[in-house]
Order: structure tokens, then sequence, then C-alpha cells
């Protein structure tokens, strides 16, 4: 019952047809989904890409932190090292799959963390209305007050540089608008008519949060956190970029990034290369979460 | 309408209050100690200490923030540990060449962003559409940073067309030399706002066109210009929303960008601060910027409620 009333369409006459075809919500989710060819071929990206991060040995043939003088910023194209090397010689695809640990690490870490931690406080906040809303509304406004790459920027130029605090930084950064986005949908859903008739019906507070609001309100927040990792991506390359994320000799596209700019004036394209990674994952993430939204019928 | 203006100021104060705060606290919780950072190790306790006294590092924590605040307040961002010139000083040139940038980048943004999104929403699932869509999403997915480097590439390192690195000039761009050094850095900046304010201007008209009110223009016989000033009307209260904040971020988040085109702006200032410890400078950049992201929010509610009395609650 719940998970229809997610999928509630405005006109009576589509909702009775739905309901008629006997199929759950999710189940229709997952038909439109199988019809969504782009969809369906991003994720695949994405798939293809986290493989080869995960079992980066087996992707590459040279090892990404050991260079060597003789072969400083080889040109695209160079036999053995076909995508080039980089400014201390080190093979630039082999830190290029390496540095995708990191990078997808830095970029979905955080937004998972204000899922959990934003989801949490805005389900909280738009159940409970009254002095708690106020409460938890009232601060995520002072956090709000930053721009989000200004608040990231400001706790870890300050905290100090590094992979624990870049994921600390991005995740405050995200919690507020997880924050609101889920109190206004939970705000929304609590006053449905079917909310008040479990309460009539005696439900407690919790069963009700349970199942009745939970189920309503976690597609629209799953579906807005996927939107925030393609920027949590480009925002955590960029603290690397800065200098501000993780520190070298790591591997990880930002850093490479900054590492390679003295070079621009050398090899162009090679200093440029590790960007390109950064923008198809954003890229694909963006394209997913532009699916999910459409397959979940999610309106924000 | 002057009520709702002034409850939305009253309402920024608390909200300032407490990024004032988290700033001040966020300077605490820094490792290590400032004028430990500052002086060589081997200078005698007696003359960081007397440092202390003169930063007066030696206060509680509380004294310390109203000090501070109550500083700030007036005017007074202190001096910069790094340069002893005032903050204020640094800092407001620094903004002003943001300026420079964020203005005709939000322009160039905006303009592009509402006419690709409003194109694409007209000429709904034909390849015009595709393509803007694409174009859009191209422009969110970009890391902007990447595509400064990218066109520094191209124009000034392959080309030798354009200059990479700097300002050129002081103040208000007079010459075509000057203009030159904008072009990359502004193209760069507005790629952002064009994606996110065409995406949603598809998005919003698309909707609006869908509804009754528009069939009824039809049918009452308008012309299709003045169907449009409808359509845009409706339209406007949320994509000025998103203008405004996608403004602040232009001002706030232009460290990135700056940085790869060595532009003496604000987010090129924190990045110097950052790197030399310059906690004045730092902690002064930090609170002005949200306090102008702020004053933006304030000013495009305000217009909001103008356009759309609705919001006016």
């Amino acid at each position: 019952m719940a998970d229809a009333a997610a999928a509630l369409p405005a006109d009576p006459a589509v909702a009775l047809k739905r309901a008629q075809q006997g199929k759950s919500y999710w189940q229709r989710v997952w038909e439109r989904l199988r019809d969504d060819k782009v969809t369906l071929a991003v994720i695949g990206v994405l798939v293809v890409l986290l493989a080869m991060v995960v079992f980066a040995p087996w992707f590459t043939v040279h090892d990404p932190y050991t260079g060597s003088a003789l072969r400083r910023l080889k040109p695209i194209g160079t036999p053995g090292h076909w995508l080039g090397t980089d400014e201390v010689g080190r093979d630039l695809w082999s830190r290029m799959v390496y540095g995708g640990r990191l990078s997808l690490l830095a970029g979905v870490v955080p937004v998972f963390l204000a899922l959990l931690i934003g989801g949490f406080l805005g389900v909280l906040a738009g159940f409970t209305g009254g002095l708690v809303n106020s409460a938890i509304m009232r601060l995520t406004d002072v956090l709000y007050a930053f721009p989000s790459i200004l608040l990231a920027i400001a706790i870890t130029g300050i905290l100090g540089a590094g992979l624990q605090n870049t994921i600390l930084a991005l995740t405050i950064s995200f919690i507020p608008p997880v924050i609101r986005i889920s109190e206004s949908v939970t705000t929304q859903v609590r006053h449905l008519d079917f909310v008040e008739a479990a309460r009539a019906s005696g439900a407690r507070p919790l069963t009700i949060m349970r199942y009745h609001i939970l189920n309503n309100v976690l597609g629209p927040i799953l579906v807005y956190a996927t939107s925030l990792i393609s920027i949590c991506i480009i925002l955590a390359a960029g603290l690397s970029f800065l200098g501000l994320g993780v520190t070298p000799p790591s591997a990880e596209w930002g850093l490479m990034l900054n590492n390679l700019r003295q070079a621009l004036w050398v090899s162009p394209f090679v200093a440029a290369l590790p960007g390109v990674m950064i923008f198809i994952t954003s890229m694909c993430f963006n394209l997913m979460s532009d699916g999910l939204r459409q397959a979940m019928d999610v309106r924000l | 309408m002057w009520g709702y203006t002034l409850r939305r100021l009253l309402y920024a104060v608390p909200v300032l209050l407490g990024v004032s705060m988290l700033v001040f606290a966020l300077i605490q919780l820094a490792p290590g100690d400032v004028v430990d950072i500052l002086v060589p190790p081997e200078v005698p306790k007696e003359i960081a200490d007397d440092l202390r006294r003169r930063f007066r590092l030696d206060e509680p924590v509380y004294i310390q923030y109203v000090a501070w605040l109550s500083r700030l307040l007036v005017g007074d961002f202190g001096i910069s540990f790094f340069t002893n010139r005032p903050v204020a000083e640094e800092l407001f040139g620094a903004l002003g060449n943001t300026l420079v940038l964020a203005l005709p980048a939000a322009v160039l943004g905006f303009l592009l962003g509402v006419l690709l999104g409003a194109l694409a929403a007209y000429n709904h699932d034909t390849w015009l559409d595709k393509l803007f869509s694409a174009t859009a999403i191209i422009g969110v997915s970009l890391p902007h940073y990447w595509v400064g480097i990218v066109l520094v590439a191209i124009f000034a390192v392959v080309l030798n067309m354009l200059p990479a690195q700097g300002m050129g000039f002081e103040g208000i761009p007079t010459s075509w030399e000057h203009v030159q050094h904008l072009i990359l850095p502004v193209v760069t900046l507005s790629l952002i706002p064009m994606g996110v304010i065409s995406r949603l201007v598809r998005a919003n008209v698309l909707e609006i066109l869908s509804q009754e009110f528009v069939g009824t223009l039809h049918a009452k016989g308008l012309m299709n210009r003045r169907v449009l000033y409808h359509t845009l009307k409706n339209a406007a209260p949320s994509a000025l929303a998103l203008m405004g904040l996608q403004f602040g971020y232009l001002l706030g988040g232009s460290i990135l960008v700056e940085t790869v085109f060595n532009w003496p702006g604000s987010g090129g200032l924190m990045n110097l601060a950052i790197f030399r410890r310059d906690v004045p400078v730092l902690s002064a950049t930090i609170v002005v910027l949200a306090t102008i992201f702020v004053v933006i929010n304030i000013l495009v509610d305000v217009l909001q409620a103008l356009i759309d009395p609705r919001m006016r609650r």
C-alpha cells in the first residue's frame, strides 16, 4: 500500500490503470529502466570503471608509483606508454586507473555519509515538526550560508589536507541539501490521508515512520543523493587539485592534474588527460541520476 | 512587501551569527598553534608570548570570539600575518577582481542557459532538444578547472592566441588587450551556470506548456509571442532563485578557476592564505564571502516575491 502511494499519479484514471495491471511500484521502475538504453549503457560504463579500479593490476602493465627520469613527459602514443608519462616518468594510464580508487572513494563516500546523516535528520525534522524541526532546519540554514565549494575548502584549508579531511569536508557540505530535500518530502507525505488513517487506527509513531513514511520518501531522497555524486567527484578532485585533498605521491585524478599543470607548456594534452576521467565519471553519474529519476517517477 | 523584506533581513542576523561562530570554531580546531607556525623554533619564548599577547591569542576562547566579532562588525578585519597589511584592503581589492570575472561569466551563462533551455523545451523531442539537453548535461558534468586547463592548452599553448595567466590590468578592462585576459576564465566560469540553468528552464517551461492555461491563451487567440511572455513570467521565479545561487557560487567558488588562471581574486587570495596559514585573511575571506552569499539570497527572495505574490509568506 505504501509503495503504491509513492508513485500515485495525479490523474486518478492513470492510477487505476496501473493498479489494475497488478504490478508493484518497483516492478514498474524496473520495466521503465529496462527500456531506457542510455541509462543502462551508462550503468554499464560505471560498472566497467569500478571493475577496472578495483582490479587495477589486471588492467595495467606498469607500476603507477615508479618513474624514470629518462621517460619523463613522453607524449601520447609512445610505444609501451600509449597515454604518455607524467612529470616524473610514471605511466599515465596506470596512474589514471589506480587514481580512480581514491577519486571514486572521495566522490561516493561523502554522499553516502551525507545521505545517512542528512536523511536521518531531515526525515526526523519533517516527521516530528515543531521545535525539533525548527532546531534542525535553522542549523541547516547556517551551513546553507556557504556555497558548498567554499565550505569544503574552508574545512580542508583550515584542518589540513588528506583523504580523511576531504571526506569530512565534503560530507559536511552535502548534509544541508540532503536535510532540506528529506525534510520537504517527509513533510509532504506526513500530511497525506493514509498517514492520518494509520494514526487514527492506532499505529505508533515509530510504526508510521517505518512503514508509511520511510517507504515513501526513500525513493526521492536516494535519487537526489545520486545527483550529488557527480558534483562530489568534481569537488573531491578539485580539492586535490588545489593541494587540499589527497597528498602526493598518491595517484588521484585531481592531484594528477595539479602535478601535471607545470608540464602544460611542454606536453599540453598529456597534462589534460586525467580530467577526462573526472569528466566521464561525473557525466555517467549525472546521466544515471537522470535515468533513475525518470524510472522512479520522482519530481524534486 | 516591505514586511516580507524586513522579515527576510531580520532572519539573516541569526544565520550570519551562526556563520561567524562556525568559522571561528573551525579556526580554533586548526591543528597546531598559529604562533608556533609563524615563528621559527629558535625564537625565544618571550617573543612568541609577546606575539600571542599582541594578537590576543592568550585570552579565553569566548572573549577572543566576542572581540573578533565586534571588530568584524565595525569593518576591522585585522592585519595579515604574512604581508602585515590590513586584511580589508587586500580582501576588497581581490573581491573587485573576482567581480570582474564573475559578472560577465554570469551574464554569459544566464543568457545562454535561458536561451538553450527555452529553445529545447519549445522544440521538445526534436534533434534541437536533444542537442541542447546534451550541451546542458555536459556543462554540469565538466570539472570547470579542467576546462580551464584544456582551454589554456588549446588557445595559449598550441594556438598562442590568448594569454594563459593573470589579469594584466587593474580595475576595469578598458582595451582589447585587457579583454583578452578575460576571455578564457569567463568562458570557463560560465559553463556551470549555463548547464544548471538551461536544465531548470527546460524542465520548467515544459511543465508550464503542459498546463491548461497555455491552451486557454492559445484558444483566445493570443500570438505565440504573447504566450511566450506568459510562459517566461511563470518560469522566472525559480530560474531567478537559481541564478542568485549560481552567482553566489561564482563569487564563492571561484577559487578553482582563479587558481588555474592565476587570477588575483578572492579565491586566489584564499588559496594563498591557506598555504601561508594566514588566519586573519582566511577567516575574513570566508566570512565575507558567506555574507555576500546570504545577501544575494535575500535579494533573490525579495525579487521572487515581487514577481510572484504567492511567495510573500
